[in-house]
C-alpha cells in the first residue's frame, strides 16, 4: 500500500504573516537592518543636501567655478581656484615633510627596534593622531608661528631667496607654516600603517637578501620596502585625505588671504578654512551657495582619495596573505 | 674606499637617520603635552571650572559653561551615535546579506571620510535652518554623524572576531538567534565594542569645525537644548585668535583639560582592549 | 543599561540648568562688541531673568543671521542696504544707533610712536602700492621721524565686517583708485595682506607681527596698548581718534539724521573731526511675536539709551548726540 505523506493543512496568509512576526529573530533582523539602513540614508541625504544648496552657484558659474581666481563678494563673483590651490599646496607640503619622516620612522620601528620599543613608540605616535586639531592650532599660533617668523622663514629667504618660492615678507603665517602644522597631523597615519605593511613582509624576503650579502639597509630599502609599497602608498593617500579636510589648525595659521601666491611664505586659504571663516556671514544666495559648492568639491576630493587608499590597502593585505 | 666599506657606511648613516626620524616623531606628543602643561596648569583653578566667561578685556572668569556644554553635546551625540553604530554593526556581522551589507560598509567609510566642516554644513541645512535657531541639538547631531562610522566598524569587527563555535553552541542549545547574539556573542565582544565607543567619544570631544555654525557659542548657560551652547573646542578657538592675554591664558587651560580628557579616553580604551584580549586567552 | 542610567542622571543634573531665564540671541559686529558685552552683563545683573547672548561674528554675520531668523536681533556697523532689507519679508528692520566709534590705523613698528597718515598714504598702503615703511609718502606725512627700511605687513579682516565697511568707505572717499579697484563693503577683494577674524583677530595679528598695520575699532587698540596713528581729515589737520574727535564727526549727522537712521559720517567736515568715525546700529525687527521677548528687548533699548550711554566714554566710544537719542526713543514704540 502506498503511503500518503501527511502534511499539515495549508496555512492561511494572515496566519503566515503573524507567525513571521512572532518570531523574535525577524524583529531583531528588521530593527538592526533599519539602523544599518539609516547610515546609508543619512549619507545619501548629505550628498543630496550639498548638491541642492550649491545649486545657485553651480547654475551661475558652471565649471568655470573650479578655474575662477577671484573671490569677490561685492561683485558676487566667486571662483574656487585659490582655495583648491591652497588646499593642494599645504597638503603637498605636509606630505613632503611627513612621508620621509614617517616612512623612516616606520622602517626603524619595524626593522630595527625591539618589539617593546616599537610598540611603545607606535603607541605615542597613535596618541598624537588623537590630539584635536584646535589644540594643535593653539600651539601653532603661539609657538610655531613666532619660530617661523623669527628663524625659519628668514633662513629660507637668506639661502633660497633667489627662488620665487621664498620671496616676500616673513609673516610667520602662510602656506609653509600651515604645511608644517598639517604634517604633525599626517605623519601618525603614515607611520602606523607603513609599519603594519612592513611588518607584514615575510621574513624569507629579508633573509634571502641578507643571505646574498646585502647590508641591513640594502635589504630593507631594496627588498622589504618595495614589497610593502602598496600599503605605504595607501597610508600616504589616507594621510592626504586627512590633510585635505583639516580645518582648525590650518585656519589659525594660514593667513586667510584669497589670492594665489607663488611664494610659500605668503598667506593663503584652503577650502575648509574659508568655509569656517565666512559661512556664518555669507550675505546673499550666490555667496552662500558658492561656499556650499566649495564643500562639495572638498567632499568629492576626499571621497576619491579615500576610495583609492582603501583599494591599495586591500590589495596589500590580499597580496600579503597570498604569499608562499 | 672599497665598495664594501662604502656600503657599510651608507648602511649606518641611513639606519641612524631612521632612528632620528623615530625620535623626532615620538617626541612631538611630549612637546604638545609639555607646552600645554607649562602654559595652562597655572590657570586651572576653581574659578576656571565654575565661573562663566567675562566680557573681553576683563580678567578672571572661567569656562564652566563650555565644559558642561561640551558634555551635553557629547551626550546627545552618543545618544544617537551609539545605538546606530551598535545595532547597525550587529546587522552587518550577524544578519547581513551580501550586497546591502557591502553598501552600508562603503557608505560608513564614506561618512567617516567626510571633512568635519562639510558635516557642519549638512547639520546646518538639516537642523539649524528649519529650526531657525542655532542649538545644542544641531551640534550634537553633527557630532553623532562622526561617531557612527567608528562605532559601526568597531562593533562589526569585534563581533566577527567571536568564534563561530560560540554561536553554534548557543543555537544547538535551542536559543533563538536574537538570544544568541545578545547573550552570547555581544558579551564576548564587549571589550572591543566598548573600546570603539570610547574612541568615538574621544574623537568627537575635540571637534570644532562642525560646531561653528550648529551649536555656535554662548556667553551664558544654555537654558534649553534648543539654544546655542558653549563648548570647549569653540572657546579655545575664539580665545586663541583674540588679542587678550587673559583669554590666551584661559585657552591654554582649556586646551590642557581637553587634551587630558582625549588622551585618558584613548589610553583607557587600549587598556580595556588588552585586558579583554588576555581574558580571552586565559 | 548602565549607560542609560548614567544618561538619565546627567540629564537630571542638567535639568536645573534649564533655568527659566529668557535667552535672547543676538549676533553681529565686533566693532561695538566690548561695550555690548558689558551692557548685556550689566543688564543681566539688573534683570536676572533676561539673558542676552551676543556673539561677535562680524557685521556680515549679524545681517545674515538676522535674515535667516536664527537670532532675535543683529548688530552692524554698516547700515543694511536696500537690497539686503528686501530679503527680509516677514517684518521691517529698524536701525537703532547705539554708540559712535572710530576705526584707527593700528601698527606695530619699533620706535615709531604717533605716526601720521594722510588718506592717500593709507590707500596706497592697503592697495599694495606703498610697500615699505620708509616710503616717500610716509616720510612726507611724518617729517623728521626715522622710519625703518622694512616691508609693511598689511592686516585686514577675513570675515564680513562693518569695521571693514567704515574703513573702505573712507578709503573710497579719499582715493579714486581705491574706489575703482576695490570699493566699499563689509567684505571686499583685498589687494594685499593677511586676514584676521574679527577686530580681535586683526588686533591679535598686528600685535604679534612686527612692522604690520591694520585697522581696528579704537577700544581694541586702547585695551591692547597698541600704537595707533592720527589721520588727516578734510580740514587738513591730523587728528587722533578719541571721544571728542568722534563726537565732532557726528555733529552734522546729529542735526540732519534721516528717519531710518542710516547714515555715513566718514570724512566728515569739522576742524577736529576724526575722519574714520561711524555710528553702529542694532538691527531690530519691528514685529516680535513673543510677548516676553518683546518687553525684554524694549526694556533693554530704553536702558541702553539712558544708563547705557553713560558707559560709552569709559570704553572709548562716544555717546549718541542728544537729538538722536530723542528720535530713537520714539522709534522704540514702533516695535509691535
Amino acid at each position: 500500500m502506498a503511503t500518503v505523506a501527511v502534511t499539515a493543512p495549508p496555512e492561511s496568509r494572515p496566519r503566515k504573516l503573524v507567525n513571521f512576526w512572532r518570531d523574535g529573530d525577524q524583529i531583531t533582523h528588521l530593527v538592526t537592518l533599519l539602523f544599518a539602513a539609516s547610515v546609508l540614508l543619512v549619507t545619501v541625504f548629505l550628498v543630496y543636501e550639498l548638491w541642492i544648496h550649491s545649486g545657485p552657484s553651480r547654475a551661475k558659474f558652471g565649471f568655470s567655478f573650479l578655474t575662477g581666481r577671484t573671490w569677490d563678494p561685492v561683485a558676487e563673483k566667486f571662483g574656487a581656484l585659490p582655495f583648491i590651490y591652497g588646499t593642494v599646496l599645504t597638503s603637498f607640503l605636509a606630505l613632503l615633510i611627513s612621508v620621509p619622516l614617517g616612512v623612516g620612522a616606520a622602517i626603524f620601528l619595524s626593522e630595527l627596534a625591539p618589539p617593546k620599543l616599537s610598540n611603545a613608540c607606535t603607541f605615542l605616535v597613535e596618541l598624537l593622531a588623537a590630539v584635536p586639531s584646535v589644540i594643535l592650532g593653539l600651539l601653532s599660533i603661539f609657538t610655531l608661528v613666532p619660530l617661523m617668523r623669527l628663524y625659519v622663514e628668514p633662513f629660507f629667504k637668506r639661502t633660497f631667496g633667489f627662488l620665487p618660492l621664498f620671496q616676500g615678507p616673513a609673516y610667520g603665517v602662510g602656506y609653509l607654516t600651515a604645511g608644517i602644522a598639517l604634517a604633525t597631523m599626517t605623519f601618525p597615519f603614515v607611520i602606523s600603517i607603513s609599519r603594519e605593511a612592513l611588518l607584514a613582509v615575510p621574513r624569507e624576503q629579508r633573509e634571502a637578501a641578507l643571505a646574498l650579502g646585502a647590508t641591513k639597509w640594502e635589504s630593507t630599502w631594496q627588498v622589504v620596502v618595495p614589497f610593502a609599497r602598496l600599503g605605504i602608498i595607501g597610508s600616504i593617500f589616507l594621510a592626504l585625505a586627512r590633510a585635505l579636510g583639516e580645518t582648525m589648525a590650518v585656519t589659525m595659521v594660514i593667513g586667510n588671504d584669497t589670492g594665489i601666491h607663488t611664494s610659500l611664505l605668503a598667506p593663503g586659504y584652503t577650502i575648509a578654512a574659508i568655509i569656517a571663516n565666512e559661512f556664518t556671514e555669507a550675505t546673499g544666495d550666490i555667496y552662500l551657495s558658492s561656499l556650499v559648492e566649495l564643500g562639495l568639491v572638498l567632499f568629492a576630493l576626499t571621497m576619491v582619495l579615500n576610495a583609492a587608499a582603501q583599494l591599495l590597502i586591500i590589495a596589500t593585505t590580499r597580496r600579503g596573505s597570498r604569499q608562499d | 674606499m672599497d665598495q664594501l666599506k662604502r656600503r657599510n657606511i651608507l648602511n649606518n648613516v641611513m639606519l641612524t637617520l631612521t632612528g632620528i626620524c623615530t625620535v623626532l616623531t615620538s617626541s612631538v606628543l611630549f612637546l604638545v603635552l609639555g607646552f600645554l602643561v607649562y602654559n595652562g596648569w597655572r590657570s586651572l583653578n576653581w574659578d576656571f571650572f565654575t565661573k562663566l566667561p567675562l566680557s573681553a578685556g576683563e580678567t578672571g572668569g572661567g569656562m564652566a559653561n563650555a565644559i558642561v556644554g561640551s558634555g551635553i553635546l557629547i551626550l546627545i551625540a552618543a545618544a544617537i551615535g551609539i545605538p546606530v553604530g551598535f545595532l547597525g554593526g550587529i546587522y552587518l556581522a550577524e544578519f547581513g546579506g551580501k550586497t546591502f551589507a557591502m553598501l552600508v560598509r562603503y557608505t560608513a567609510d564614506l561618512l567617516n571620510g567626510v571633512p568635519s566642516i562639510v558635516i557642519g554644513i549638512f547639520a546646518w541645512t538639516v537642523i539649524v535652518v528649519p529650526m531657525h535657531h542655532f542649538s545644542a541639538w544641531a551640534g550634537g547631531f553633527a557630532l553623532s554623524l562622526m561617531m557612527i562610522p567608528i562605532g559601526l566598524r568597531a562593533t562589526e569587527q569585534f563581533l566577527r572576531s567571536v568564534p563561530n563555535s560560540l554561536r553554534e553552541g548557543s543555537l544547538a542549545l535551542g536559543a533563538s538567534k536574537t538570544r544568541t547574539v545578545m547573550s552570547v556573542v555581544v558579551p564576548a565582544a564587549r571589550q572591543g565594542i566598548l573600546t570603539g565607543m570610547i574612541l568615538g567619544v574621544a574623537r568627537i570631544a575635540g571637534e570644532t569645525a562642525p560646531l561653528l555654525f550648529t551649536s555656535f557659542n554662548n556667553q551664558f548657560w544654555a537654558a534649553k537644548l534648543g539654544e546655542p551652547s558653549a563648548s570647549l573646542p569653540v572657546m579655545i578657538y575664539t580665545h586663541a585668535i583674540s588679542p587678550y592675554e587673559d583669554w590666551h591664558r584661559q585657552a591654554w587651560a582649556a586646551g590642557l583639560v581637553l587634551l587630558m580628557l582625549v588622551l585618558i579616553a584613548n589610553i583607557a580604551s587600549r587598556w580595556v582592549l588588552s585586558r579583554g584580549a588576555s581574558a580571552q586567552r586565559g | 543599561m548602565k549607560k542609560l542610567i548614567l544618561w538619565i542622571t546627567l540629564l537630571a543634573i542638567a535639568a536645573p540648568l534649564a533655568a527659566s531665564a529668557e535667552t535672547i540671541n543676538a549676533a553681529g559686529a565686533t566693532f561695538p562688541a566690548p561695550i555690548y558685552q558689558k551692557w548685556f552683563e550689566d543688564f543681566h545683573k539688573a534683570h536676572a531673568d533676561i539673558q542676552i547672548n551676543y556673539q561677535s561674528i562680524g557685521s556680515g554675520g549679524g545681517i545674515r543671521q538676522l535674515t535667516e531668523g536664527t537670532v532675535d536681533f543683529g548688530a552692524s556697523d554698516m547700515p543694511m542696504t536696500d537690497d539686503q532689507l528686501s530679503k527680509i519679508t516677514k517684518y521691517k528692520v529698524l536701525h537703532f544707533p547705539t554708540v559712535l566709534g572710530g576705526v584707527v590705523p593700528a601698527y606695530s613698528v619699533a620706535g615709531a610712536a604717533s605716526l601720521k597718515f594722510s588718506g592717500d598714504t593709507l590707500a596706497g598702503i592697503f592697495l599694495g602700492n606703498i610697500k615699505k615703511w620708509n616710503d616717500a609718502a610716509l616720510a612726507k606725512d611724518n617729517p623728521g621721524v626715522k622710519l625703518p627700511n622694512e616691508d609693511i605687513t598689511v592686516v585686514h579682516r577675513s570675515d564680513g565686517s562693518g569695521t571693514s565697511f567704515v574703513w573702505t568707505d573712507y578709503l573710497s572717499k579719499v582715493s579714486p583708485e581705491w574706489k575703482m579697484k576695490v570699493g566699499a563693503n563689509t567684505s571686499v577683494n583685498w589687494p594685499v595682506g593677511l586676514g584676521g577674524k574679527g577686530n580681535e583677530g586683526v588686533a591679535g595679528l598686528v600685535k604679534q607681527t612686527p612692522n604690520s598695520i591694520g585697522y581696528v575699532e579704537l577700544i581694541y587698540a586702547a585695551q591692547n596698548k597698541m600704537e595707533y596713528g592720527s589721520v588727516k581729515n578734510v580740514a587738513g589737520s591730523f587728528v587722533k581718534a578719541d571721544v571728542a574727535s568722534v563726537t565732532e564727526a557726528a555733529a552734522g549727522a546729529a542735526k540732519d539724521m534721516p528717519a531710518d537712521f542710516r547714515v555715513s559720517i566718514t570724512n566728515a567736515p569739522g576742524k577736529n573731526a576724526y575722519p574714520i568715525s561711524s555710528f553702529t546700529w542694532m538691527l531690530l525687527p519691528d514685529k516680535i511675536d513673543d510677548a516676553t521677548k518683546k518687553k525684554s528687548i524694549k526694556d533693554f533699548l530704553a536702558w541702553m539709551l539712558t544708563t547705557g550711554q553713560g558707559n560709552a566714554a569709559d570704553m572709548f566710544y562716544a555717546p549718541l548726540p542728544k537729538p538722536v537719542v530723542a528720535k530713537e526713543q520714539k522709534q522704540i514704540a514702533l516695535i509691535k
